[in-house]
């Protein structure tokens, strides 16, 4: 029997044995509290606890299970809340009551629930890893596809009829080539630290489209990308990340909360219930996962969560979905790391982070990717990754070496955030190297002025942040005209389109086709009134009285998503009110 | 009648480690019987084998390899509770000590707690009226949320926290009480708000757990613990709105500092553990709301910025776990300006669902945003004028340079006795807001610009 030699925090020591392997799960004590093997040599082997440790005895079992940390994958798993090890929260609920007991041993998946299985394959039929053997509906937007584990292939033995099964019936039995027979039901388990296989990473093409201007038009993340949102507290990390989360066009979302507040889970569990995806027209549960571990929920279980989130993502990406993953915050995983690590007493790297952050962070973000499945559908998972770095200081290791495994950065002001500016993505510290790959889809969709007009708006805004280097010193007042104007017109780019209101019904979200109209506002006013300034010698003060400005910094709100004809008719407006000037 | 261990393997800091133990669970409370009588309370924070490492609240002063019995408790930290405890004065460690004799218990509860459930939670909506416009109009306090104030040694944080605990509408009539915990602070912080609670009258509804600056650090740890543990008694069982206020969480930090360098482990930033983040987020998420209660637990922490500074790891972890922060400012303070509220950093993360025209108004929301977007512009004009003077800046300017002195004079600067009602509040954001000409209000919807602004005030201020 391997019994607790040591106990420091969720750190359990087990002396001299041999039986466990490197990353098992193992029941720790009499509670049976979930644990995974995370170092071993010849005289000790360490232990991690997901569950607080408080009131655990030296001498008390260890019980190995022989097998990774594995999640249960089948159909139940969207809508759910779960923990970092997937528990169901609402389930937990049920038994321990308000506050989190330890020890609960609770199925993923809900046992009894009556799924309506179609069954896609006969009796005698040749099974390849990943095949979709059979559907069921999940929820009102997502098809569950059953698929054979990607481990398994063979032929298909006895096949049940489609029905009404459960997750503990049988559809078929999977006969391999040595002929053991493999029973396939609606589940099948996979280990969370392993990435799961596909066939071949597609190229970059598309866009994930998420409504709000400053990602879709400045720093666009292409599905199957990976982007971070790195931002001290209160520059609006979360919100940006929950808008994204509501709008866009990802098929799936999976949520992860790590070690963040949890009021915010209680928000996107009410917010989610109610609010209605604008691509189905069903509620945004339907296509949700949520992964709640909160700051105070224990550490180790935290470093978990952000590998069960990216696990069930594959799982779906594997059925041919799209999957949108949300991780807040990536720096509290990093930081779990770093008490485990401390509690090893690892020799420390940079800010006593371990040594391996930068291979765990890359590992992490290289799960994201654009794939041909097993079974040749193809799927994808977009990662955006939060940050928090200490102190709101970007040089710090986590937004460092994230950075360098992300193609899309967007970085959060705190000046921005001060004058609620939101989003708080700073213009200038911000990039997304995915505009050169999403350039043809761009053209092809929209038409080449979409980015034309970006880049002229980009143009201008940099002119502007030259001018203002020049302003801070002398002031606007002795500018030339024709630079005051620059400076007026980048305000509005400034206030009237990159920043965006997510609780206005009609600017939490605006198509392409609104944002390609808003732009081509600003610049026709721009050239319009560069000529006023410069041929009719009309000062730029004088055109600011006639409420122009005023009336296209508000057309996010007075034009309607589903009315872009409006737009033609403010265009007559600027030419008539500059046409009546003297 | 459980073992008693004779004598101590080593002694270091406020750590001691006792040998061949038998049965120790981690966690486990023990109590360590000197020869002079004396008894103190330790608790197990590590486990090697047989050997216990033992943390002593009271400190190890006196103690000797040879002069001590040890015996174990059997259980974790826990506190005696009971609808008595209102009104009572406690030490860091939750032993009575105000000469009134022990509680009779009706329960007693681990010190620690256990995390609230998420999907148990509700979220927090009910907005309390503070009566301060700083706070009601631009942070606006939600009954279960935790708002930090951060402050700086010497400025007012003590004297606002009495203010809002004697202004706060926090529930109605007698289902509403504060739970005080004060950790590392002078005798004479402890005395100032024990007063102020007997002027205001409610030290019947106040449980205080004083650990003061002279008290042993691993005592320190304790008191918030303690403190949050009678809360969600009061609030779960006894069906009570609970405000915790604890001063300071600086002093907290040091003390789990101190604490953890004894104990020999790998710092992360300025000597603090790698845990802080997960350790405070275990005191400030034990705030809430739980469904199916008419309970809540409400924060206010307060800290002292290490030299103002913001980024320092303990107001830089806590405002990453609290739902915003007050923060004040030295500058305002020293103009004699109370509250002296920074209006751009404060912030309240819960407060767009909790006002608006179900709660408060129906201009709360863009008010307040018009007021942060107005103020930000006039640190960018009081910059310029230190360059150029103020008469060279542009007419808008110079608007903007007026705007901002009448904020900070009338809007701020209110006094610790002014209780004033959040429509007082937006209705005097507009008259201020009246300063500046009305198309610069880019924030505010049109139909209410129409509503509220005072076209009187705009022409008073801009005659000359």
């Amino acid at each position: 029997m391997n019994t607790i030699f040591s106990i420091n925090g969720p750190v359990v020591k087990v002396l001299n044995t041999k039986t466990f392997s490197m990353g098992e799960m193992v029941y720790v004590g009499k509670k049976r509290l979930m644990g995974e093997v995370i170092s071993i040599s010849d005289k000790e082997t360490t232990i991690q606890v997901y569950e607080e440790t408080s009131g655990l005895f030296p001498g008390e079992e260890v019980i190995s299970t022989g097998s990774p940390i594995s999640l249960t994958l089948g159909p139940g798993i969207i809508s759910n809340i779960y923990d970092g090890v997937q528990r169901p929260l609402g389930d937990i609920e049920q038994i321990s009551g308000a506050f989190i007991a330890n020890g609960l041993e609770v199925s993923p998946l809900p046992v009894d629930k009556e799924w309506d299985v179609t069954v896609l394959v006969h009796e005698g039929d040749e099974l390849v890893p990943g095949q979709i053997i059979a559907t069921c509906p999940e929820t009102s937007s997502i098809v569950h596809k059953i698929m054979v584990p990607p481990t398994l292939s063979g032929k298909a033995g006895k096949v049940a009829p489609s029905g009404k099964y459960t997750i503990r019936d049988t559809l078929l039995t999977l006969i391999d080539e040595k002929g053991q027979e493999h029973p396939i039901g609606l589940t099948q388990k996979w280990p969370i630290r392993t990435p799961r296989p596909s066939k071949s990473r597609l190229p970059i093409s598309r866009p994930l489209i998420t409504g709000q201007r400053i990602l879709d038009t400045m720093f666009p993340i292409a599905k199957g990308g990976a982007a971070a949102v790195p931002g001290g507290f209160g520059t609006g990390k979360t919100m940006t990340q929950h808008q994204i989360a509501k709008w866009c066009d990802a098929d799936l979302i999976i949520y992860i909360g790590c070690g963040e507040r949890g009021n915010e889970m209680t928000q996107v569990l009410e917010e989610f219930g109610s609010l209605v995806d604008p691509k189905t027209g069903r509620p945004l549960t339907d296509r949700t996962v949520l992964i709640a571990n909160t700051s105070n929920m224990p550490v180790a279980a935290r470093e978990a969560s952000i590998y069960t989130g990216i696990t069930l993502a594959e799982y779906y990406r594997d059925m041919g979905y799209h999957v949108a993953i949300m991780a807040d915050s990536t720096s509290r995983w990093a930081e779990a790391l770093r008490e485990i690590s401390g509690r090893l007493e690892e020799m420390p790297a940079e800010e006593g982070f371990p040594a391996y952050l930068p291979s765990r962070i890359a590992t992490f973000y290289e799960r994201a990717g654009y794939m041909v499945n097993l079974n040749d559908t193809e799927g994808s998972i977009t990662i955006i990754g939060a940050v928090s770095p200490q102190g709101g200081d970007l040089s710090e290791p986590v937004t460092q070496n994230t950075k360098r495994f992300v193609r899309c950065f967007w970085a959060l002001d705190k000046s921005l955030a001060y004058a609620r500016h939101y989003p708080a993505i700073n213009w200038t510290t911000s990039y997304s190297e995915y505009l050169d790959d999403l350039r043809d889809w761009y053209n092809a969709n929209l038409g080449e002025r979409f980015l034309r007009y970006r880049a002229r708006i980009v143009t201008l805004l940099q002119e502007e942040a030259q001018l203002l280097e020049i302003v801070k010193l002398i002031g606007a007042d002795v500018l030339p005209d024709d630079q005051k104007l620059i400076i007026e017109i980048a305000k509005l780019i400034r206030t009237g389109f990159l920043q965006q209101n997510a609780f206005h019904k009609e600017d939490t979200y605006v198509p392409l086709e609104k944002q390609l109209e808003m732009m081509r506002c600003i610049w026709y006013l721009y050239k319009k009134a560069l000529l006023v300034v410069n041929e009719r010698h009309i000062p730029v003060t004088a055109i600011a009285k006639t409420g122009l400005f005023d009336k296209i910094n508000k057309m996010k709100y007075d034009i309607e998503n589903d009315r872009l004809d409006k737009f033609d008719a403010l265009r007559q407006e600027i030419d008539q009110t500059l046409a009546a000037m003297d | 009648m459980s073992l008693q261990y004779v004598g101590l393997k080593e002694i270091n800091g406020p750590l001691v480690v006792l040998d061949k133990v038998k049965n120790a669970s981690y966690d486990e409370v023990v109590e360590i019987r000197l020869d002079s009588g004396e008894v103190r309370t330790g608790r197990i924070v590590e486990i090697h084998g047989e050997k216990a490492v033992i943390q002593v609240f009271e400190g190890t002063e006196g103690l000797s390899l040879q002069n001590t019995k040890t015996q174990l408790t059997g259980h974790s930290l826990e506190i005696a509770l009971s609808p008595q405890i209102l009104g009572r004065v406690f030490s860091g460690a939750g032993r009575p000590i105000d000469n009134l004799g022990e509680i009779h218990a009706t329960k007693f509860e681990d010190i620690n707690g256990r995390p609230i459930n998420p999907v148990s939670r509700v979220y927090p909506r009910n907005y309390i009226s503070t009566g301060i416009s700083s706070i009601d109009c631009l942070a606006t306090l939600i009954r279960g949320q935790k708002l930090p104030i951060f402050s700086g040694s010497g400025m007012s944080h003590n004297k606002l926290a009495v203010q809002i605990v004697k202004q706060a509408k926090i529930g109605d009539g007698e289902d509403f009480c504060i739970v005080f915990a004060a950790m590392g602070v002078q005798n004479d912080v402890a005395d100032y708000f024990k007063r102020s609670f007997e002027e205001a009258g409610v030290m019947s509804n106040v449980v205080m757990y004083l650990n003061l600056a002279s008290d042993p650090i691993v005592e320190r740890i304790l008191t918030p613990r303690c403190a949050l543990t009678a809360a969600e008694y009061l609030a779960y069982e006894l069906g009570k709105h609970v405000l915790v206020i604890m001063t300071d969480m600086t002093s907290y930090c040091e003390a789990v500092r101190e604490f953890s360098s004894s104990k020999g482990e790998i710092p992360a930033r300025k000597g603090f553990p790698g845990y802080l983040y997960s350790d405070l987020a275990s005191l400030y998420e034990r705030a809430g709301i739980i469904k199916g209660k008419n309970a809540s637990v409400t924060q206010i922490p307060i800290l002292t910025m290490p030299n103002d500074d913001i980024t320092h790891p303990v107001p830089d972890l806590t405002g990453y776990i609290t739902e915003g922060q007050i923060v004040l400012d030295r500058a305002l303070d020293n103009q004699g300006i109370f509250p002296p509220v920074a209006v751009l950093p404060s912030l309240s993360r819960l407060m767009k669902d909790g006002i608006g025209a179900e709660y408060t108004r129906e201009d709360h929301s863009p008010v307040a945003n018009q007021l942060f977007a107005s103020y930000a512009q006039v640190q960018d004009a009081r910059s310029l004028a230190s360059v150029i003077g103020e008469e060279e800046l542009s007419d808008s300017d110079k608007k903007l340079m007026v705007f901002g002195r009448e904020f900070e004079k009338r809007f701020l600067n209110q006094g610790d006795s002014q209780n004033r009602t959040i429509e007082e509040t937006l209705d005097l954001a507009w008259e201020l807001l009246s300063i500046l000409p009305k198309q610069d209000l880019d924030r505010i919807e049109g139909s209410l610009i129409e509503k509220h602004y005072r076209e009187q005030v705009f022409e008073e201020f801009n005659r000359g």
